[in-house]
């Protein structure tokens, strides 16, 4: 039966099951198909294209990505691969998946809201009020910025008044 | 010791290299407060800027050694030109300062960068309006950021308040610089590669202005004085912080790790 099911499935189809366990290396609780940076796979006969949109434009997990993909693809046996980077549309973490959200909060980062519209932002001030995080922990609306970057590009950091915890946010972008 | 390489003098690769390498050097400026900015967060952030601006040069040097069509990648790009060919901006070479002194170019450059980024979406270099397309997320939340640091240290205390005047006071003479347009600008509009600097004049200003009026800062008159970073003309400090960005590359040609 798997023999057969293996017959049927494409090589791109195959590929993008393979795409689904390759990890991000900065948030290794998404695929990087989770984190929607994974555009297209195209199927050229003698070599597989896997299009990549790059997350931030200084992430260092970029390079690491691509290395982690053409080793999974290699490792999967599916023949030779290369990475292509695909700029635009640029990313944004309306790209992210359903899926990849639930893991976000299970993982313990506060998933992000709805990306900007792409139009002009008005600058805001101190004062403002701020846009209201769900804590990933307990759920409470009860919560604050500690500081508007995190550990890696994607974050800001939160703390929790209800449950006192810290969290990590992932920004919309 | 690796020779230094010579770089073609066509307006398009020009505009490109006024671009990267205003990015590339504010990155290193700021990131020189990696463990040393006065708190842990803003150590973070400082860091995460630096980041996002370097990402930013790559991208933007990389292409403009495509359009230039010699062969030269980023690394050699920014590791194997002297000062002389080097595009940015005087504003970002300068000395990091004080905190205040910081976030205010901070303010100001990203500002500048918001407005040209958003322009560059519409490049009709498909590969420039793509990396406009991600850098202008980046430099709004960068804006955002250091916007918000001017306005905490401008209606602030005496000390934090009198810094920030100062620091608008040097700052604003390399400001004419940002929007003085010549031949290499008119081309670039002319291709539609990008706009011509001095159209960004007047919506800087105003976003300028929404920042200062905020802080409880005024604005100072415009400077007679002309900085020329971007025609290869740069400050004293411009030749220390290239020292220090190329030894590794000049010493140990191709090194990595």
């Amino acid at each position: 039966m798997s023999a057969l099911a293996a017959v049927a499935t494409t090589r791109c189809e195959r590929a993008w099951d393979v795409l689904g366990t390759v990890l991000d290396p900065e948030v290794p609780a998404l695929s990087v198909r989770d984190l929607g940076i994974v555009r297209d796979v195209i199927d050229h006969g003698e070599a597989l294209e896997i299009v990549l949109t790059p997350t931030y434009s200084g992430c260092p997990a970029t390079e690491v990505i691509e290395h982690d993909v053409l080793a999974a693809i290699a490792k999967a046996d599916l023949g030779p691969a290369h990475v292509t980077l695909r700029r635009a549309p640029a990313w944004t973490t309306d790209w992210i998946s359903a899926d990849g959200r639930r893991k976000l909060s299970e993982y313990g980062i506060a998933p992000p809201g709805p990306a900007a519209p792409d139009g002009a932002v008005p600058i805001r001030f101190f004062g403002r009020k701020a846009d209201v995080i769900a804590c990933p922990r307990c759920g409470s609306l009860h919560t604050e910025r500690l500081s508007a970057f995190g550990s890696t590009a994607c974050k800001a950091m939160y703390r929790c008044i209800s449950c006192r915890e810290p969290f990590e946010h992932f920004k919309p972008l | 010791m690796q020779g230094s390489i010579a770089i073609d003098q066509s307006p398009g690769v020009q505009y490109l290299l006024r671009i990267g390498d205003t990015c590339l050097i504010l990155g290193q400026r700021i990131a020189e407060w990696s463990g040393h900015a006065p708190i842990l967060e803003e150590d973070i952030a400082m860091s995460n800027m630096a980041l996002d601006l370097i990402g930013q040069a790559r991208a933007v040097l990389t292409r403009a050694g495509q359009l230039e069509g010699q062969g030269h990648d980023e690394d050699q790009l920014a590791f194997l030109r002297d000062e002389k060919d080097y595009r940015n901006l005087t504003l970002v070479e300068l000395p990091r300062g004080d905190f205040a002194f910081t976030v205010l170019r901070n303010a100001m450059v990203a500002t500048w960068m918001k407005l040209l980024w958003e322009r560059l979406r519409d490049s009709s270099d498909a590969e420039l309006a793509g990396i406009a397309g991600k850098a202008i997320k980046e430099a709004r939340y960068h804006q955002q950021h250091a916007a918000d640091w001017v306005v905490r240290l401008g209606d602030s205390t005496d000390e934090s308040r009198q810094r920030t005047e100062k620091a608008l006071r040097e700052l604003w003479l390399y400001v004419p610089e940002l929007f003085e347009s010549d031949a290499v600008d008119d081309a670039a509009q002319a291709q539609g590669l990008g706009p011509r600097w001095s159209d960004l004049r007047e919506p800087w200003l105003a976003e300028m202005d929404t920042i200062l009026d905020e802080a409880t800062l005024s604005r100072p008159d415009e400077a007679a004085f002309r900085s020329t970073g971007k025609r290869g003309v740069h400050s004293e400090h411009m030749g220390y912080i290239l020292a220090e960005m190329q030894h590794l590359q000049r010493a140990f040609p191709g090194g990595v790790w």
